[in-house]
């Protein structure tokens, strides 16, 4: 074995002679690079731990016997020997820190061969790593961690707070406003806000108030903190209207906020008039949401199955799309500026391009009821929806199937979603006066993780993404358990769609050709864009 | 009367038969008959013809003529009966045909009877008894040669059923360059006799005799107590030619002959019958045998060192074949013609060996003939194995050159046959030499030659055919056969002196029997090809060692019956022991009941490597593996390799560096937990812009953004 002073002068030719001249494949691990390995190296965590705890505590045990061991269970060969060679050696000369150090220095570079011809079988090896990763993912699949209950009616509206992640507020069908500590999972406060509903919750940008809006045709706004001891719980201001409003959304950067109800009203915080009211057609309008990016873009959604773009700049409105049903709410992709998401009565979601409206970039369809809300992820990749059929469904931007559903024996009909703005967690509140936090993923493990963890994960992440297509792998991974109720429902929607796809070919094919036209999918709920 | 000529001309038939092994329906056919060509003959047949011109009668006659002619001809004692008999029988039709009637139940009620035959078979038995007899019985018996009723032998009829049109045309095309060999050969032989230097000849022998020297020298190193046998058989064999050597002229009664040939008119005709008879029997032999006569009369002691192929050729060419010998002196017509022309081919064969010994090159008809005689032994051998008959093995593979030599043999005797009657038919060509007369190769041959292939008719084949079987299965014990022809030798002489000389005959073919066995591999042709054969063994026996252990195709073999027997459908037995009966150790189900409840599986649909025997196709899809596999390419994949290559790709620390481990498993996207992730800015995706709203920058500057941009951001404005 190569002796001290060599392997310290040249570690290159200790690796080179050890592992026996093996090409340029070799490479020096580093202590932070040999920490990130995955977990199919766990083999070696006790050693890496053990020289871990070595370099944070160095002057107290200068020399370890168990060294030896971290080294040469990488290599197995004489370099483990020549660790021992020295550490004897120095063994004698004990309390030479400088040495010692060193030392440790050789031991953590570890040597690794990277020569294909040692490690064969690299595709069943990281299939099986995938299927366990898969399954592992399924095991761990443990999504739902909280219930906030202290509503006294239906939950039917949330918001976030801006600034603070762990404060979250919502109001219910009694006209209560309650806000909420995540981490503590409990009510903070607790608002009458209004009588009847409370229709609509909003934040401020700054966070420090919110808005709400009721069935007793009130705004008010309201301090974020609460009032003082002794102090009476009442808003900073209220507005009265003359019709109900049935949504509120605050601007992202300036101090004006937007209604709905009869028509869309824009309004300055400062005002009791809105600066501008804007109208198109006679119904009601459901929901009104500011574009994040493009600020001064704001769309709506009304009863007569409209949904309308407004530039609050202009005194009018930009233009409509006239889809099959009602559309709920709508909610903007915080990272696309002209990308929304529709949620329909038609138990289907539209990704709509706000500049090509007649077709919509995509159709997410998974729901078996009414979608009544959507929520972006605020990495704008996916959106969560919440429905009649008391679920929530993930979607994927991009995907026109869900890739979670969501749902728990007490939860009834999911009137309200929101996705925080930490992308890790989603809430949805529901008609049985409760609150639900869910982990977005469902697998994730919460808390701080160790490098290597992270490592592992990201690994396994894209092990499963590689292999995604293999069909064990995409059986087990698209497994999941469903309410009797809804499976039974997409058992029957499905002959239904049958039923009317079978329709139409028949239709197409027994018509003089051309006569019937075909429409795609996309196209089919579209029923007109207005300008 | 016409009985009477029946026996008798069967009488001769059967001499003819044993001796000569001829087919009987060579006394039937019209073109054997006529092998002489003496005027007298042809004019009386001549008158026969004209007198029978009348229909009916002609074919009767023939076949009279025939059989007359026949026995007349070589049989003395029934030369003169038969004539008589013609006479009656020209007499008789003049009769009333009802008296014929009779007659003719009469006769053939003598036909039928064995009382009339019993002389004959008396003679047959007789015959057979003596030791040559049997053994020539038995060559006939072996190779299933017709004993009796002298039809096609059972190897001819196999050899005519197996013969094919394409067949019997390469046939002709080998038989028709055998011929042209021939006449080669001969063109030589007649050039070489006609050199008349002795210095030549002499020196010819010489090199012969020096040739066989050395050759008997090597042997004697080699293999010192098989040159002494060999020295020994030579020496025997010599001695019996000069016992039984009648050269033509040489003879006593001969040399006697010609001296009173001058004064003698009866001797010059009987001096001149002999020569022609003479000529007739060594009618294609005379070019060659003459030359080598001398050889043979003078330099019997260089014989004695000539290897015994090189021995048998020049006894051939002297005429001390026994059987021409006899057909010489006592046998009949028909049987020296038809061994006459064996003679050929032998010497055709053989002048291989002897061109090489006179060191002339003759290399074109060398490498023709060794074509031929490759191809020849490569059809045989094909021949024999298709031949289920063990008659087939009278050829035997190993002795591939004597089969070609047999071939030969039999070809071009066939040949002479025709070109005989031919011959007979036009007999003033007889001046016209035989190269020409051998040219034209008309079609009519093909019927005949097409019966050739296997065709053993002479004793000569027979010969040849028994050699082999001495050769296979006597190579080692000759010492003890030519024992017991010594002792059979001194048995036989107290025989009549007619039969003792047949015997001598008899023990002389013997004797060519056992030494041509042997020698054969001294024709400079085969022993290449033995070499060569022999290292392919050599090779093939090296493989053969270096892979003794591991029967790789009995493995295989194995190893796919497994196979077949595992994907076979098996029954189902659901009987249960004891129900319905009694059941403990020891009892088993009844026969019934396990009749009843065997459900016997379907036969499956035949498997795919039926046909295949060197195949195993494993006709079921691995379920467990297809589990496993994508069936399907996945969506944005638009080739199969591209997704194999994103598949063979490894991402795991494994096989990457930890750097570009790192890099492969980055997340698209990466969120910390416990920060606020704000919507996106247009600041954030590359312009900056005054913190009041972008639309309002981007109208003031319109030329700071990209086009791209620009238009979304116009659309947006503008709608």
């Amino acid at each position: 074995p190569p002796g001290p002073t060599r392997g310290l002068l040249c570690p290159r030719r200790v690796n080179s002679s050890t592992e026996g001249a093996r090409t340029g494949h070799s490479h020096y691990v580093t202590p932070a690079e040999s920490a990130m390995e995955g977990s199919d190296c766990t083999a070696k965590e006790p050693p890496l731990a053990n020289v871990c705890r070595q370099n944070y505590g160095a002057a107290q045990d200068p020399v370890e016997p168990a060294v030896p061991r971290s080294a040469s269970h990488v290599t197995g060969s004489s370099l483990g020997k020549a660790e021992v060679a020295c550490g004897r050696r120095w063994r004698k000369t004990a309390g030479n820190i400088k040495c010692e150090l060193l030392r440790r220095i050789i031991l953590i570079s570890v040597p690794r061969n990277y020569d294909p011809a040692l490690h064969p079988f690299e595709v069943p090896r990281e299939y099986v790593r995938a299927l366990n990763a898969t399954k592992l993912e399924r095991v761990f699949a443990k999504p739902f961690l909280a219930s906030l209950d202290g509503h006294r009616d239906g939950v039917n509206c949330l918001a976030k707070h801006p600034k603070n992640l762990a404060t979250v507020l919502s109001g219910a069908c009694d006209g209560e406003v309650r806000i909420w500590n995540l981490t503590q999972r409990n009510c903070i406060r607790t608002i009458q806000a209004h009588e009847g509903f409370v229709r609509g919750i909003c934040t401020r940008f700054c966070g420090t108030s919110f808005f709400t809006v009721g069935d007793d045709k009130t705004v008010k706004q309201w301090k974020m903190d609460g009032p003082g001891y002794g102090d009476e719980e009442e808003p900073l201001h209220t507005i009265l209207g003359k019709t109900v409003y049935t949504g509120i959304d605050h601007h992202w950067k300036e101090a004006v906020f937007a209604t709905c109800g009869q028509q869309v009203d824009i309004w300055d915080e400062q005002r009791t008039n809105p600066i501008c009211s804007m109208t198109w057609g006679f119904d009601s309008i459901s929901s009104v949401k500011f574009n994040p990016i493009e600020t001064f873009l704001l769309g709506s959604c009304a009863s007569d199955r409209n949904i309308v773009l407004y530039d609050m700049r202009q005194a009018t409105p930009l233009k409509k799309v006239i889809l099959g049903m009602r559309t709920n709410t709508i909610c903007w992709n915080p990272m696309e500026a002209f990308i929304f998401t529709a949620a329909n009565e038609d138990y289907n979601l539209y990704t709509f391009d706000m500049r090509a409206l007649d077709t919509p970039v995509m159709v997410h369809m998974d729901h078996v009821s009414a979608v009544l809300d959507v929520d972006y992820s605020p990495t704008g990749k996916e959106f969560v929806s919440a429905s009649f059929d008391k679920s929530i469904r993930i979607f994927p931007v991009d995907k026109s199937r869900s890739r979670e559903v969501y749902h728990t024996k007490r939860m009834q009909h999911v009137i309200c979603v929101k996705w925080t703005s930490d992308s890790k967690y989603i809430m949805c509140g529901s008609d049985e006066m409760n609150i639900r936090l869910w982990k977005a993923n469902a697998s994730e493990k919460l808390g701080v993780l160790t490098s290597r963890e992270k490592a592992a994960k990201d690994y396994n992440q894209k092990l499963k993404e590689k292999f995604q297509h293999y069909p064990h792998i995409k059986r087990i991974a698209r497994h999941r358990h469903l309410p009797k109720s809804i499976y039974s429902q997409i058992q029957e929607q499905r002959i239904m769609k049958e039923a009317r796809r079978r329709k139409e070919v028949n239709r197409i094919k027994h018509s003089k050709p051309g006569s019937v036209p075909i429409v795609s999918e996309k196209k089919k709920h579209v029923v007109a864009v207005v300008k | 009367m016409t009985a009477n000529r029946l026996a008798e001309s069967l009488l001769a038939l059967s001499q003819q038969e044993e001796l000569a092994d001829l087919p009987k329906d060579y006394l039937l056919s019209e073109s054997e008959d006529e092998g002489d060509n003496d005027g007298e003959r042809k004019h009386q047949k001549l008158l026969e013809a004209i007198s029978s011109l009348d229909g009916k009668n002609r074919r009767k006659l023939a076949e009279r003529s025939e059989a007359s002619l026949k026995v007349s001809e070589f049989n003395v004692s029934s030369e003169g009966s038969g004539e008589k008999l013609v006479l009656a029988d020209l007499l008789e039709p003049v009769k009333t045909s009802s008296s014929l009637a009779t007659v003719k139940k009469q006769l053939s009620r003598v036909k039928s009877k064995k009382t009339v035959e019993l002389p004959l078979n008396k003679e047959e038995i007789e015959r057979a008894r003596t030791p040559l007899e049997q053994e020539i019985f038995n060559l006939l018996h072996k190779n299933k040669q017709p004993v009796a009723d002298p039809l096609l032998t059972p190897v001819e009829k196999a050899s005519l059923r197996a013969m094919s049109l394409e067949e019997a045309k390469m046939r002709r095309g080998e038989l028709q360059r055998a011929r042209a060999l021939q006449s080669y050969y001969e063109a030589k032989a007649r050039r070489e006799k006609k050199i008349k230097s002795k210095k030549y000849h002499k020196v010819v022998k010489k090199g012969k005799a020096k040739k066989a020297l050395k050759e008997f020298e090597q042997l004697r190193k080699v293999n010192p107590a098989a040159a002494l046998e060999e020295l020994e058989k030579i020496e025997k064999a010599r001695m019996m030619e000069r016992m039984s050597l009648k050269h033509q002229n040489s003879g006593k009664w001969a040399k006697s002959k010609a001296i009173m040939a001058k004064y003698d008119l009866e001797a010059r005709q009987a001096m001149q019958e002999q020569l022609s008879k003479n000529k007739e029997l060594t009618q294609k032999l005379q070019v060659a045998s003459e030359s080598e006569e001398e050889e043979g009369g003078t330099e019997d002691v260089e014989e004695l060192l000539v290897p015994d192929v090189v021995n048998e050729v020049q006894m051939n060419a002297d005429g001390p074949n026994p059987w021409m010998l006899r057909s010489c002196t006592s046998d009949t017509k028909e049987a020296a013609t038809q061994e006459d022309p064996e003679q050929l081919p032998e010497l055709e064969a053989h002048g291989v060996s002897e061109s090489e010994g006179e060191e002339r090159p003759v290399a074109e008809e060398e490498i023709l003939l060794r074509e031929f005689e490759e191809r020849r032994s490569l059809r045989k051998i094909s021949e024999l194995s298709q031949d289920a008959e063990p008659a087939g093995s009278q050829e035997t593979k190993d002795s591939g050159s004597q089969e070609v030599l047999s071939e030969l043999r039999v070809l071009s005797q066939k040949l002479k046959e025709n070109h005989q009657s031919r011959k007979q038919k036009a007999s003033s060509e007889g001046t016209i030499p035989q190269v020409q007369r051998e040219e034209p190769a008309p079609e009519e041959e093909e019927p005949l030659l097409l019966q050739r292939p296997e065709r053993v008719q002479t004793l000569e084949e027979l010969e040849e055919l028994g050699k082999e079987e001495c050769f296979q299965n006597k190579e080692l014990p000759r010492p003890v056969l030519e024992g017991q022809q010594s002792e059979r030798t001194p048995n036989n002489r107290p025989d009549a002196p007619k039969e003792k000389k047949k015997k001598e005959q008899m023990i002389d073919l013997q004797n060519l029997l056992t030494t041509q066995s042997p020698s054969v591999k001294s024709l400079a042709v085969p022993t290449v090809e033995e070499l060569e054969d022999e290292e392919e063994r050599n090779h093939r026996q090296m493989i053969k060692e270096a892979f003794a252990g591991d029967d790789v195709i009995r493995d295989f073999l194995k190893e796919k019956r497994e196979a077949v027997e595992a994907s076979k459908p098996k029954d189902v037995d659901l009987t249960l022991p004891g129900w319905g009966e009694w059941g403990g150790v020891g009892l088993k189900p009844s026969a019934k009941k396990r009749r009843r409840f065997l459900i016997k599986a379907p036969e499956g649909p035949p498997r795919k490597d039926k046909n295949l025997p060197n195949v195993i196709i494993n006709e079921k899809r691995n379920i467990h593996a297809a589990a496993h596999q994508v069936r399907v390419l996945p969506y944005p994949f638009t080739h199969h390799w591209q997704f194999e290559r994103t598949i063979q790709t490894p991402i795991g620390s494994t096989w990457n560096t930890q750097r570009a481990f790192q890099k492969l498993t980055t997340p698209k996207v990466v969120t910390k937990p416990g920060h606020i992730i704000n919507p996106i800015k247009a600041e954030d995706v590359g312009y900056r812009s005054s913190s009041r709203s972008d639309l309002s920058v981007i109208q003031r500057n319109p030329k700071r953004i990209t086009t791209r941009h620009k238009k979304q951001l116009k659309k947006c404005s503008v709608d």
